[in-house]
């Protein structure tokens, strides 16, 4: 089989994923373009190269359906023979689809592939599509249906996360980010989105609350406590009988913001990138995905991330970074506390919480803050997972070159 | 046809009656159904109508719905694929003729007086037009889903249609009565007339030659609301996520609405109607239907009609009763028996006390008149039935006394000589307890045979039961006598035989006790509450004991030490009650302190300390474990159901079932503990009990007469059967 090299990897900044924010204006088709266009200027390759595109869009209707890669790869003057393919796999999406990509490297199908995502949430607001799922009687029924929210807070509940708790993370979440912005740490990935005249309209993510204080965390009010007490913690306790009282912890403030945003990640194998001239950045080492619990729904990653690691006999302390998706706080401090992560390992440069998760992007946009993050910190190996609407879990190992 | 006459005027207006001989209500017969057939035709193919009023010949009603007792015998059985497309084919009749009635290119409207249910409103939704009397004896409504069923007739279609997913749901999933206002109000019907003028008003829109198309055959019509991908999205995630949360998964005619709604609005009607049928069909075939349709509809309507009255006696009238205590229990069959037309006498200690006890009337009309479910001069005639007093002289005159004072032998020894020293010949002395050995109580009477006891269930106004205990000496006529001032009253009886707890106080106080043994077994107590309320029963048994009062428990427990002497069986929850009570002074609901804390303004929750009672042992409970505290749970009060019939304190299998589940709220979905055993089967349960006594202990042995049944392959109905067979 062949290896898989990470050879560039774009981000755009993140907009506020509501009317006033900067990026609302902006199609999803433009967003996504921009990252083809920067991954291929950058790297100054030829397109024809680039056998197929993936990209993951979580709510892939409007602008968004219709196979949106495809359509990016089209509007960015890719070769005409490059593929498009968009890919769901909820909050994973972003991270599936450069699996994906670089599966394609490794089984030998294609030689060169762009893995990303991207989710305009301001547009397509976040369920525009439905689905089944939470709609059709028989599927929300037999599957104890509760929305990811009471999943978060359920998790807070057993593993007995207070307030207090959760939110002193997500305040973690907001130093980080800032320090990592004002450090420059973003600088190699984040490519300023364009306007119509090709004018800058947003060069950092829009999301960030850098006053935040723990008194103001305080402030927030539960998100999930209305809906939690009219329907879903009497269905929730069905399923985990054990909870006397769901105790409802998150709030807007400690879960993963709405935002607007694209990723891309240019894969290839090493014999491509040497025909190219280009310096392979991170070899991608492991992949897996699994199903979990759909319930309480957020449980995946530290089963993805166990079997990850089994693949190539490593244990959770060979990681040197992690990056775990902050839908919320509750999910992170379960992954540290059952795999005795040291926090100053896991997400080093802040997460959703500050930054916001594009649904179908943030999977490529974390896999492309680990690189960077090897990078300058000079370490070897990262993991990368989130965790996935309908209790499932996707991981990424890599390793620097 | 003998169910359906029709006449047609010089005007072309065919006036067709729905009248059903030897029926006091029109139910849809398999009669009805066959003539419904050649009479959607004659509509259709005779020229000489133009349009059609529809209505009932008789008085009471248009249509009261299915013929249950029919739908009992095809209930709870699946069927090989021949015998099932065969079934599915005579399920879908009624749906294939009521869409060939509202396609038929006539219009038909409906007049509708008194009841329109079930299969009646169906048949009213496929009419063009729909007229209803302005009269408090008016309901519409789709009741199937409380007897497990869910409406076949095209009400899960035509309903979110013609109002939408979001207002049709409850209707559809709750099976309430609507009332002639809130039914206009909401869309069900066009027009709304006084009683006895609906058919004119009927007529009246005939007149107009409207097109008789229905809504959703009209050009561009669309689901008013939005459908489930469009508008009508949240009513129908709002729809699961509430019967998700309230049937935790027990009642499938409930799910199986929702999915009739769900898939059946996305296609053409006709495609809804296949879909629905199909889900009738699977639906039917639950055990959950089975049970249901039995012991919701025939049993409580056996028992209300005399199934158990003993039989030679003439209809006796109660005129005139007396109620002796005027407290919660008094103050309620006061104000039920007023309901009820007799003349009431309430009586307490003092005036004061009695007219306190009345108070209780006055609430209750108060708000049925603000409600408008009663007229002022209905509320003051009742309220004027009541005479609140401390008069025992007013006594005198009287057909029945129920006596309703304290649990306190000699207190009721005392009332019973005052009362019966007045009591003319012929008259019932009847007592209200809950506990106390009837057969003793009598004691104190000079004439045993007529005396009796009425377990009232609170509050009485609300709960249809009344547990009737025969005494050694109770006469067949007293009993007879007893059932009718029931009947008089509107209640529903059962009748048990004297013992220690009678049979519903005996059962019910399992459950709770089953809880606490697993309690003591150091599984963690919310495990215990919410499997309890996964069981279906309304409460979880450690809440159940808060609510109950732990003290009472204490003292309850207390008492039998004491009376049984040897014969006491320790069990786990003395010791935890004990300690609840003399150490912590947690006395449950009442002093804000039990097994849950009850903080003010909040939502109440499990006393941290409960740990240092039990120790929890197990904080994680496998899927296994769950469901064998489902089957403890439910099998512990079946059994002691079961040994109460073995030891003949409940015979009838109907008194069984009916007073569990409306006495003490046994899980409906099972039918009560006796259909329980029987759908489990016998034989199985017999099994299972074995394994749980094995590992449990003997409260779980089962019965001698059970592995009788068990042995012969029989069923707790099907031996009653055998009974009542032998007896005739």
């Amino acid at each position: 089989m062949t290896d898989a090299y990470i050879y560039d990897a774009v981000r755009t900044p993140r907009g506020r994923g509501k009317k006033d924010g900067a990026l609302h204006e902006i199609t999803s088709v433009s967003l996504a373009t921009q990252v083809l266009q920067a991954l291929r200027d950058r790297n100054g390759i030829d397109t024809a190269n680039v056998e197929d595109v993936v990209l993951g869009c979580v709510t892939p209707s409007g602008e968004q359906g219709s196979d949106i890669a495809r359509t990016a790869v089209m509007m960015a003057g890719y070769a005409e023979t490059t593929g498009g393919i968009q890919v769901h796999r909820f909050c994973a999406s972003g991270l599936d689809a450069c699996n994906i990509a670089a599966s394609k490297i490794i089984s030998g199908e294609a030689e060169m592939t762009v893995g990303g995502g991207v989710e305009a949430m301001s547009r397509i607001p976040m369920g525009t599509d439905r689905g089944a799922w939470p709609t059709d009687p028989s599927v929300a029924l037999d599957t104890c249906f509760v929305p990811q929210g009471i999943g978060a807070d359920i998790i807070a509940t057993l593993e007995g996360f207070s307030r207090e708790d959760v939110d002193a993370y997500a305040m973690e979440s907001q130093i980080r980010a800032a320090r990592a912005w004002s450090e420059g740490r973003f600088a190699r990935s984040v490519v300023p989105v364009k306007d119509q005249l090709g004018l800058t309209i947003l060069d950092h993510d829009e999301h960030m609350r850098p006053g935040t204080t723990m008194q103001s965390l305080a402030s927030l009010k539960p998100a999930f406590q209305e809906q939690g007490d009219t329907f879903y913690d009497g269905i929730a306790v069905q399923r985990y009988p054990q909870i006397d009282r769901i105790s409802h912890v998150h709030h807007a403030g400690n879960s993963s913001g709405i935002v607007d945003g694209a990723a891309g990640v240019l894969f290839g194998s090493k014999e491509a990138g040497d025909r190219l001239g280009l310096k392979p950045r991170a070899r991608v080492k492991a992949m897996a995905a699994i199903g979990s619990e759909p319930t309480i729904m957020l449980t995946g990653p530290t089963y993805v991330t166990r079997k990850a690691l089994g693949k190539v006999g490593m244990t959770p302390e060979d990681i040197d970074l992690y990056e775990l998706n902050e839908a919320f706080a509750s999910v992170v401090l379960k992954m540290m506390k059952e795999l005795a992560i040291p926090h100053d390992k896991m997400n080093v440069n802040g997460g959703a919480i500050a930054m916001g998760h594009p649904l179908g992007a943030t999977g490529a946009m974390i896999l492309g803050t680990a690189v960077d993050e090897l990078e300058r910190s000079d370490k070897e190996t990262a993991l990368i997972t989130l965790c996935v609407g309908a209790g499932m879990g996707v991981a990424t190992i890599i390793e620097r070159v | 046809m003998e169910c359906f006459s029709i006449q047609t005027g010089a005007d072309g207006i065919a006036e067709v009656l729905l009248d059903v001989p030897g029926r006091t209500m029109n139910t849809i017969t398999p009669e009805v159904m066959a003539e419904l057939g050649p009479l959607v035709e004659r509509i259709a193919g005779d020229d000489a109508i133009k349009g059609v009023v529809l209505a009932s010949g008789k008085a009471n009603g248009f249509c009261a719905g299915a013929d249950l007792g029919h739908q009992a015998q095809n209930a709870g059985q699946s069927k090989g694929e021949a015998e099932q497309r065969e079934a599915l084919e005579r399920a879908y009749r009624l749906n294939a003729l009521l869409r060939r009635l509202e396609t038929c290119g006539k219009p038909v409207a409906v007049a509708l007086e008194g009841l329109a249910l079930g299969g009646g409103l169906e048949i009213a939704l496929a009419c063009h037009y729909r007229v209803a009397a302005r009269s408090p004896r008016l309901q519409l409504g789709l009741p199937e889903a409380n007897v497990g069923l869910l409406p076949g007739g095209g009400g899960t279609q035509r309903l979110p249609r013609l109002i939408g997913i979001a207002k049709a749901l409850p209707l559809l999933l709750e099976g309430k009565p609507l009332r002639a206002e809130e039914a206009h109000r909401l869309g069900l019907v066009h027009a709304l007339a006084e009683p006895g003028e609906t058919i004119a008003a009927a007529r009246a829109w005939l007149a107009t030659t409207p097109e008789p198309l229905q809504p959703w055959d009209r050009k561009g019509y669309q689901l008013p609301g939005g459908g489930p991908y469009g508008a009508g999205g949240p009513a129908i995630i709002a729809g699961s996520a509430t019967v998700k949360k309230r049937s935790f998964g027990n009642y499938p005619a409930q799910e199986n609405i929702l999915r009739c709604v769900y898939e059946g609005v996305q296609v053409p009607i006709e495609a809804g109607l296949r879909i629905e049928s199909r889900y009738f069909l699977k639906t039917r075939q639950t055990p959950q239907a089975k049970a249901m349709i039995r012991t919701q509809f025939q049993s409580i309507q056996a028992l209300r009609k005399g199934a158990l009255r003993p039989a030679g006696f003439p209809k006796w009238e109660t005129k005139k009763a007396a109620v002796l205590g005027a407290g919660m229990m008094g103050a309620g069959i006061a104000f039920v028996q007023a309901a009820a037309g007799i003349e009431t006498v309430l009586l307490d200690v003092s005036e004061d006390a009695a007219t306190k006890g009345k108070a209780h009337s006055e609430k209750v009309v108060e708000k049925a008149v603000a409600r408008g479910q009663m007229t002022r001069e209905a509320g003051d005639a009742l309220l004027a039935r009541i005479t609140a007093s401390a008069d025992y002289s007013l006594i005198e005159g009287a057909d029945l006394v129920v006596e309703a004072v304290f649990e306190n032998r000699e207190l009721k020894a005392e009332v019973t000589k005052k009362a019966e020293a007045l009591l003319k010949p012929g008259a019932v002395l009847a007592s209200n307890t809950s506990t106390l050995p009837i057969t003793g109580l009598a004691e104190a009477s000079v004439r045993p045979d007529s005396f009796i006891g009425l377990h009232f269930f609170s509050p009485v106004d609300r709960m249809d039961l009344v547990e009737v205990i025969c005494g050694q000496k109770t006469s067949p006529e007293t009993l007879a006598k007893g059932l009718d001032y029931i009947d008089r009253i509107r209640k529903t009886p059962i009748v048990v035989n004297d013992a220690r707890g009678f049979y519903t106080s005996r059962c019910f106080g399992t459950y709770s006790a089953e809880g606490m043994e697993m309690f003591a077994e150091g599984i963690a107590p919310a495990i215990i509450d919410n499997v309890g309320r996964m069981t279906g029963m309304p409460r979880g048994p450690l809440e159940l004991v808060d609510d109950v009062a732990i003290d009472l428990v204490y003292k309850v427990r207390k008492q039998t030490r004491e009376d049984l002497g040897d014969a006491y069986k320790p069990e786990a929850r003395d010791a935890i009650v004990t300690r609840m009570v003399e150490d912590f002074g947690r006395f449950g609901r009442k002093n804000g302190k039990g097994f849950y804390d009850y903080p003010e303004g909040g939502p109440k929750t499990l006393w941290t300390g409960l740990s240092d009672i039990a120790p929890v042992r197990i904080a994680r409970p496998s899927p296994e474990l769950i469901e064998e505290i489902r089957t403890r749970l439910l099998y512990r009060q079946a059994l002691e159901a079961a040994r109460c019939m073995e030891e003949g304190v409940v015979s009838d299998p109907r008194s069984v079932d009916v007073g569990a589940v409306l006495g003490w709220g046994f899980a409906r979905w099972t039918g009560g503990p006796a259909s329980l055993i029987d759908m489990v089967g016998v034989a199985e349960f017999v099994a299972r009990c074995d394994a749980l006594a094995q590992k449990y202990g003997a409260r779980f042995a089962p019965p001698a007469f059970l592995r009788e049944i068990a042995a012969r392959g029989g069923s707790l109905y099907e031996a009653e059967a055998t009974t009542v067979a032998e007896a005739a």
